[in-house]
């Protein structure tokens, strides 16, 4: 057993060596904000889709898409974070993502890139940030020339409630 | 062979194949605790088994063997290869007896008492070692061809080998079941169990055709079955806008083998309903015993087919429902015997298909539901007032028996009536898109009629538009379809802002659907034409209003995402033949959501047949209709009117919140009849006066529209409680004003506010303590129109239906200053009984009104002669409360 564990502490300290850790996420932009995603929870990234309404759901739900025969159900996240809807003749894209055996998309305004984050630059949420981001974001990292926000996917999915 | 020794056998057969298996494993690593406790647990399910189904031969074995594990397992018998041999040897012999019962219907003449012993020898520690094995090696598959392996079979039971294979056919004869039609002539034995052996090889070789598959596999397939059958309605969606192209015919092809594939897959997943029964005929004989009944169990249909999932679902529904015939339905024998029926109950179990559909009816010929009994529970229970249940109809109170804590059984037994019973049935039921009706009649019986889909995987849908978006409503639910429009034949009134359609006579409450969902358009273009989906979910109807209705199509019915379970309007969705996601409406969350179920089940029976209510409403009243605040008319009985005034809004004035006006020199309490009643100064209002002696309340309306005589059928019950209701009055939804709110209300609380006793000697007895009235009539509608008359007027009112039970009240001891009774009256007329109670009885110097709407000059003399004091006619209410005043006034002078 101790072993094992020296066995991984040793190739811990290996890469911390070589090069410090990495997370890939994948980059979103939803109003002037740059969120990540963990790159492995994205199953789709998809354009302008058709959206049917579905009267009497919570507010940030838009409706349902079908997507290769699956139900998906769209999230509107700038209503989710607060944020005004997107002008009219400006359309959203979307990531799908998985959470307890269904599907979500989530609309955001743009997708960025698969960036690898160095831990070094990661840090806690800040201890001010609106309570509403705070519960869906597992901390933030330091960018050259902006703060990148993480999203917690199930933590987001799991607040949205009839 | 019965259904429970197959089953076993199947599992039987299968754990030996494990356990050959893993004894073969266990020989090889001996230390194996894991799998010595599994083949323990095998030996040990066959052992339990065998105690259950009354198979004594292969208990002892599988028993005994067990033993020997259980000392393996504990680690005190080391794993030896000639006792893995003893243990093969067991199996064998329990596979043996295993397919002899397959084979013949019962267990073989064979005790295996060598067997046993050398086990028990082992057990005991005898270390025999080596114990002489004469088995060499294990029969690795003995149930592949039947009648060889029977054979070999017997070479690896060398005790007594051909004496077995003698004795064979004559525990068979024995031990067969009672045929269905037994021959009553002595058939010779030998062909008939020759006949016998051979069905049940038939049988064995039908057996080997089965396939036992994980459900699992079957979801799976038919979730894949379903997506294709979604695929192809895209495509024949596509090929339909396209004229002939090269897809055409492969596409047709295509459509036809997956509608086949598709009725292919479903017909895996569907089971006889007998097999949701099985357990009933049980069940019943163990009740009868226990509550001293008889009673017969017929089940017709058992072979109707089902989807398991739904078979699943409805189980214990119908368990609960056949106990609850059994318990409360059939009556004890000597109760059925005074009713002239049969000592022995029936209890009628019948299921068939009709349409997509499967009907299952459950009727006994017991005693039927008492209303009065059902009656009393919901006024009780607090479900609704006495005076709203004189309202309702027959099936209106029936429907009672659904609600949660409602039961209607004296005594709470072991059985039922506990009140958990057919709320729980009824929801259960509806959950998988079902409905069930209830027909009851009071000592002939109940017979439930549940009605639910073949499949909850595919359903039928009927697709509707409503502001723009469409939806699927479940076409199970769909009775039909009705265009309705502003104008013309089929429109659609509103009463209180409430839609309602008449259709065929009855008032059939609606339910706009953009309205509902919260997506109604605000626009000012009306739409002409509205379509009305009429719904009908047990015995309650109501019209949902869309837009539009397309067609009719086949959808897989998937599951709302989680965080959608609390919009209970929404049973699940689906994607159309064109891509598109929908949403599927469930009737059952409508009618919940738009409160109507909560109100009282079953305003309206369109269908039902009504006879209580047509019973009583014969009598025509005359009617003052008038028009105030919103659109709908509003009617009141014009004896209840005292005057008509115009008003000048000018002259109102107010005392605090309360609206005054004088009036014939007195200060005179006004209210208008709604808030959507305007008041502005310069104009003159119609003012309804209700007066009293000096004291007079006046209600201020828009417009007198007519006076008019028509019999009063309420309808459709209100919620507002200065309503009686809705009614088709002179062709139209009108609203019946309840009188007694606006006295009650209004003018109590001013006098209060005045501290002055609203009704003055004139009127007053003389004496401090309320004077007691006991009324009599069977028109709920004058019972609700008098009791606040004579409430108001000081009296205290009790009111009954009928004579029967106001002579049972007088056998209870109640006293009443005065009794007032109607004369036409079913069962027992007031003539008769005015008799019954002058001629004997606590009652015989209570002074009786008749109160009729026919007064004959040979009525009055008629009356007098049995005994009443005053002969009333029922719309003179004056003369009413003179009379009654004056009958008191003379008696306490006797007195």
């Amino acid at each position: 057993m101790s072993a094992r564990i020296n066995a991984r502490n040793n190739a811990d300290n290996a890469n911390a060596s070589a090069a410090v850790a990495t997370k890939d996420l994948l980059t979103i932009i939803v109003g002037e904000q740059l969120f990540g995603l963990p790159i492995l929870q994205v199953q789709d990234v998809l354009g302008p889709q058709k959206i049917t309404r579905i009267p009497l759901a919570p507010p940030e739900i838009s409706g349902a898409l079908n997507l290769r025969g699956r139900i998906v159900t769209a999230i509107n996240l700038r209503d989710k974070l607060g944020m005004p809807p997107r002008d009219a003749e400006l359309k959203y894209m979307s990531v799908v993502v998985e959470h307890d055996g269904e599907l979500f998309s989530l609309m955001i305004d743009k997708v960025g890139d698969v960036m690898s984050l160095s831990d070094a630059d990661y840090e806690k949420n800040p201890a001010t940030l609106d309570a509403g981001w705070r519960d869906i974001s597992a901390g933030v990292y330091r960018l050259e020339k902006q703060i990148l926000v993480t999203l917690d996917v199930p933590k987001l999915l799991d607040s949205i409630r009839v | 062979m019965d259904e429970l020794v197959t089953e076993f056998l199947t599992e039987t057969n299968e754990s030996l194949d494990e356990l050959d298996n893993d004894l073969v494993n266990l020989e090889q690593n001996p230390n194996d605790t894991e799998l010595l406790s599994k083949i323990f647990r095998l030996m040990h399910t066959i052992k339990g088994t065998c105690g259950f189904l009354d198979l004594p031969r292969l208990a002892k074995v599988a028993h005994h063997a067990e033993n020997v594990l259980g000392r393996f397992r504990d680690g005190d018998l080391k794993v030896t290869p000639a006792y893995v041999s003893l243990i093969f040897e067991s199996i064998d012999a329990i596979k043996t007896i295993v397919h002899h019962i397959g084979m013949k219907g019962s267990e073989p003449d064979n005790d295996y008492p060598g067997l046993i012993a050398r086990l028990d020898a082992v057990y005991e520690g005898q270390d025999t070692t080596e114990a002489p094995a004469p088995v060499s090696e294990p029969e690795p598959a003995p149930a592949a061809s039947a009648t060889a392996s029977f054979d070999d079979d017997i070479d690896f039971t060398p005790v007594r080998g051909p004496d077995y294979v003698e004795k064979a056919p004559a525990p068979v004869a024995e031990a067969k079941p009672p045929a269905p039609a037994p021959a009553p002539v002595p058939a010779p034995v030998a062909t008939a169990t020759a006949d016998h052996g051979e069905t049940d090889a038939k049988a064995a070789a039908a057996a080997a055709q089965t396939l036992r598959v994980n459900v699992d596999v079957l979801e799976n397939l038919m979730t894949m079955v379903s997506e294709l059958v979604l695929t192809r309605n895209q495509l024949l969606q596509i090929l339909r806008n396209q004229s002939e192209t090269d897809f055409t015919a492969p596409l047709q092809r295509l459509n036809h083998v997956v509608s086949d594939l598709q009725e292919g897959v479903m017909q895996t997943r569907m089971q006889p309903i007998g097999n949701a029964w099985s357990k009933l005929p049980r069940i019943i004989r163990d009740l009868s015993m226990e509550l001293g009944k008889k009673i017969d169990l017929e089940m017709i249909g058992q072979e109707t087919e089902l989807d398991r999932q739904v078979l699943e679902l409805i189980k214990d529904p119908l368990t609960h429902m056949v106990r609850n015939s059994a318990d409360h339905g059939v009556e004890m024998p000597a109760a059925r015997a005074a009713a002239g029926k049969n000592e022995t109950g029936k209890i009628i179990l019948h299921a068939y298909h009709e349409g997509g559909h499967i009907i299952i009816k459950i009727a006994d010929d017991g005693k039927g539901l008492s209303t009065q009994r059902i009656k009393e529970k919901i006024v009780a229970n607090g479900l609704a007032t006495e005076a709203e249940v004189a309202t309702m109809s027959l099936q209106q109170i029936q429907q009672f028996i659904f609600k949660a804590g409602f039961s209607t059984a004296e005594k709470v037994t072991s059985v039922s009536g506990r009140g958990v019973g057919m709320d729980v049935v009824r929801t259960n039921i509806e959950k998988i898109g079902g409905s069930i009706e209830l027909k009851s009649e009071e000592g002939k019986g109940s017979t439930f009629t549940i009605k639910i889909p073949l499949t909850l995987a595919i359903v039928s849908a009927l697709i509707v538009e409503s502001a723009g978006e469409r939806f699927a409503i479940p076409q199970l639910a769909v009775r039909e379809l009705v265009m309705a429009s502003h104008v013309g034949e089929n429109r659609i009134e509103v009463i209180k802002g409430t839609p309602v359609l008449r259709l065929r006579n009855h008032l059939l409450p609606l339910v706009a659907l953009d309205e509902l969902l919260r997506i109604k358009i605000h626009s000012d273009i009306k739409r002409e034409n509205h379509y009305i989906v009429v719904t009908q979910i047990g015995n309650y109807s109501f019209g949902i209003i869309v837009d539009r209705v397309f067609d009719t199509e086949e959808i897989v019915v998937k599951p709302v995402c989680k965080m959608l379970r609390g919009v209970e309007i929404f049973s699940g969705n689906t994607i159309l033949g064109d891509g598109t996601v929908i949403m599927i409406l469930d009737p059952n969350g409508i009618a919940r959501a738009s409160g109507e179920i909560e109100s009282g089940d079953t305003k309206m029976n369109a269908h039902a047949g009504d006879l209580a209510q047509s019973s009583h409403s014969a009598q025509k009243t005359a009617l003052l209709l008038f028009a105030a605040g919103d659109a709908a008319p509003k009617a009141v009985p014009l004896s209840l009117v005292a005057r008509l005034e115009n008003i000048k809004m000018d002259d109102i004035e107010y005392s605090g919140n309360q609206m005054l006006v004088q009036y014939r020199g007195h200060l005179m309490p006004l209210s208008p009849f709604n808030a959507m009643v305007q008041i502005e100064n310069q104009t003159e209002k119609p003012v309804l006066v209700f007066s009293d002696r000096d004291i007079s309340l006046g209600l201020i309306v828009d417009k007198i529209i007519d006076i008019t005589e028509e019999h009063i059928d309420v309808q459709v019950g209100s919620s507002n409680p200065a309503l009686m209701g809705s009614a088709i009055i002179n062709g139209e939804a009108t609203d019946i004003i309840d009188v007694a709110h606006f006295l009650q209300t209004v003018n109590r609380d001013w006098f209060k506010n005045h501290g002055d006793d609203p009704f003055d000697t004139a009127n007053n007895i003389g004496i401090s303590r309320k004077k007691r009235i006991l009324l009599v009539d069977d028109s709920p509608f004058f019972r609700n129109m008098l009791t606040p008359l004579l409430s108001v007027a000081g009296y205290e009112v009790t009111t009954l239906e009928s004579p029967i039970d106001a002579l049972k009240l007088c056998d209870n001891g109640m006293q009443f200053d005065l009794i007032v009774s109607d004369i036409e009256m079913p069962v027992m007329n007031g003539f008769e009984f005015a008799q019954k109670i002058k001629s004997h009885g606590q009652w015989q110097d209570t002074p009786i009104v008749a109160l009729t709407s026919h007064a004959t000059p040979q009525d009055i003399d008629r009356g007098h002669q049995v005994g009443f004091e005053k002969y009333i006619a029922k719309f003179d209410r004056d003369t009413l409360l003179n009379a009654l005043s004056q009958t008191l006034a003379s008696r306490d002078h006797a007195a």
